[in-house]
């Protein structure tokens, strides 16, 4: 087995008195595509940040590169690309002069870095914005060339905190497709995202982060397997009767969930298990059946909903 | 200097020169007014209080030599501008990277360490100072205020005093999280302007306030800088050239330290 690329054990942070990471443990292997998943204030992006050696850890092991990041942060950062949550281009410089001061800040060649941020403006589809000032952006422009400026160095690591937070779906497919051709040459993947179904796509594995602790880990199929049923039935019956109606099917599928605006029955089947809530005599406004998701995961483990 | 700064490999890329360069490329698109401002304020001072009011008191004596009021405080500006060309840089606009911009998180996420950006930023700063001073010591011998060939050198140490208010000027703002918090440097900065031996010598002064006035930076700038216009420089002023080196290696220490500490904690 490869030597880890990243390896933290017990790793702690705190902020004076409180603790946002309460001693996690993983590795990451190189290549691989590695996802943090959690509710907000999770401490997902407070472990990205120590990962990207901008934070100190409090206490614990972490390597990047088999460096540690309190002692070689420059050497450790050279390697790394990242794409903070929320997006910190340089408002007084053009969009084309966003690539270039963030290549030179990395000591890249001026001229390798003037081709470099051609093939990275184009990967951002901001080409024909490439005079514009920051501020004359939409949020999703800045969003892409954000990313698209994490790329400047041609990072071994690639940090991206919650990327897609703001891109609309073609957007969204162009950034997967440049992550799956990343991957393919050999760039390991970190990222933190609230929406399963790119934890789902894009990583290999997977840990559920929550009030800075490690719930689960596993590939997301495996969390799945362990953590859910095959298929969810989702019933609505309006908020006001939810509940009532929950207590009318105790004892339907394996598990039960109820949410503010629907329920959700776990169980193999969910044609069968519609079919049993008819039979109770309810009517529900809508029904709909699906397949498990990280959701369901999430929401066992954590008894909150993802997205809250 | 990895004994003065314990883990310098965590603190320094070696990179500063790309902060510069950012920088310069930023400048290009702010007011050229605002730069050029800054270098008129103590030319006024010099024809109002050293043509002007020199015209009434005639010579003054300094390290036993006697000269025209005018050259006595000609230098004495120097060194003033020199202070607020890096005190301007250093303050007004690093407050607006710290607090609004974001410039300095997103440098730190590269391999650039508080170090560059410190040393990046502090000698923009200086860029500013020596720009000032230089045009002012062209005034000053369009006026046959410099009475010494070691003049030039004057030029050289004002970049020595811009640096040394620079690195504590930047440590200081980053405390600062409102605009209104920048008034209080200059209601330290004036009083220093106006007492530090700048207009008449230390010697008006009763002992103990001469003491103070010694213990502050600008005053050791007034008498190397005069030192040099006049022609009156000699081993003794080495110790002024010292309280600088002291203050930027202080200063350096320190504001790397607080960038560390703002943004990568
Ligand atoms: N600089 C800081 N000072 C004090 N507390 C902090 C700081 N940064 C983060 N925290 C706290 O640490 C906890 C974890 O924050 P973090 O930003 O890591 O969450 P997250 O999982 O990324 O959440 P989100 O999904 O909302 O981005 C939160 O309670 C937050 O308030
Ligand atoms: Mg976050």
């Amino acid at each position: 087995m490869p030597n880890p690329v990243i390896s933290a054990k017990s790793l702690v942070k705190k902020f004076k008195d409180f603790e946002a990471v309460k001693g996690i443990d993983f590795e990451v292997e190189p290549g691989e595509s590695f996802g943090l998943l959690g509710p907000n204030g999770a401490g997902k992006s407070t472990t990205m940040r120590m990962i990207g050696a901008v934070s100190n850890r409090t206490s614990g092991d972490l390597e990047i590169l088999g460096m540690d990041p309190s002692v070689d942060g420059p050497k450790i950062r050279a390697q790394l690309g990242v794409v903070p949550q929320a997006d910190n281009l340089d408002q007084e410089l053009k969009v084309w002069e966003n690539l270039y001061v963030y290549g030179r800040y990395f000591g890249i060649d001026k001229k390798i870095v003037k081709d470099r941020l051609e093939g990275l403006l184009d990967f951002a589809q901001l080409k024909d914005k490439r005079n514009e000032k920051i501020d004359d952006l939409s949020g999703g422009m800045k969003r892409r060339l954000t990313i698209a400026r994490g790329l400047m160095n041609e990072p071994k690591i690639f940090l991206l905190d919650e990327p897609t937070t703001g891109l609309d779906p073609q957007a969204r497919h162009i950034l997967w497709d440049r992550l799956f051709r990343l991957r393919e040459q050999g760039t390991t993947l970190v990222l933190t995202t609230h929406y399963m179904d790119e934890a789902e796509q894009l990583a290999d594995r997977l840990i559920v982060v929550d009030k800075g602790q490690i719930m689960a880990e596993g590939s997301p199929a495996a969390l799945i397997r362990q953590y859910s049923s095959r298929e969810v039935a989702e019933v609505r019956f309006g908020s006001d009767s939810n509940r009532s109606a929950a207590d009318a099917l105790s004892g339907v599928g394996d598990r039960i969930e109820v949410l503010p605006d629907r329920i959700l029955i776990y169980a193999n089947n969910g044609e069968e298990i519609l079919s049993e809530v008819h039979r109770r005599g309810l009517v529900p406004i809508t029904s709909l059946v699906r397949r498990s998701s990280l959701e369901d995961v999430f929401l066992k483990l954590t008894g909150r909903s993802l997205i809250d | 200097m990895s004994a003065i700064i314990p883990g310098l490999s965590s603190m320094y890329a070696g990179n500063a020169g790309s902060v510069i360069s950012r920088g310069v490329r930023a400048t290009k698109s702010t007011n050229f007014w605002i730069v050029i401002s800054g270098f008129f304020e103590p030319v006024f001072y010099l024809l109002s209080m050293g043509i002007g009011l020199g015209a009434l008191v005639g010579e003054v004596e300094s390290s036993g030599k006697l000269v025209p009021y005018a050259a006595f405080i000609a230098p004495a500006l120097l060194a003033v501008s020199g202070m607020n060309g890096a005190i301007y840089d250093s303050t007004m606009n690093v407050f607006f990277k710290l607090n609004y911009g974001k410039i300095y998180q997103t440098m730190l996420t590269t391999p650039l360490g508080p170090l560059d950006v410190a040393l990046g930023e502090i000698f923009l700063a200086l860029l500013r100072g020596g720009l000032y001073a230089t045009g002012f010591l062209g005034v000053m011998q369009l006026f046959g205020l410099n009475l010494s060939w070691t003049a030039i050198l004057a030029i050289p140490a004002v970049i020595i005093i811009a640096f040394g208010f620079a690195s504590i000027g930047m440590g200081i703002t980053s405390y600062m999280t409102r605009f209104q918090q920048l008034d209080l440097i200059q209601f330290f900065l004036l009083p220093m302007f106006l007492f530090s031996a700048t207009f008449y010598p230390l010697s008006v002064y009763p002992e103990g306030v001469q003491v103070f006035i010694q213990a502050l930076p600008l005053w050791h700038g007034v008498e190397l800088i005069r030192a040099l216009t006049l022609g009156t420089f000699s081993a003794g002023h080495l110790w002024h050239l010292l309280y600088f080196v002291v203050m930027i290696v202080v200063g350096l220490i320190f504001t790397s330290r607080r960038l560390k500490k703002l943004f990568q904690d």
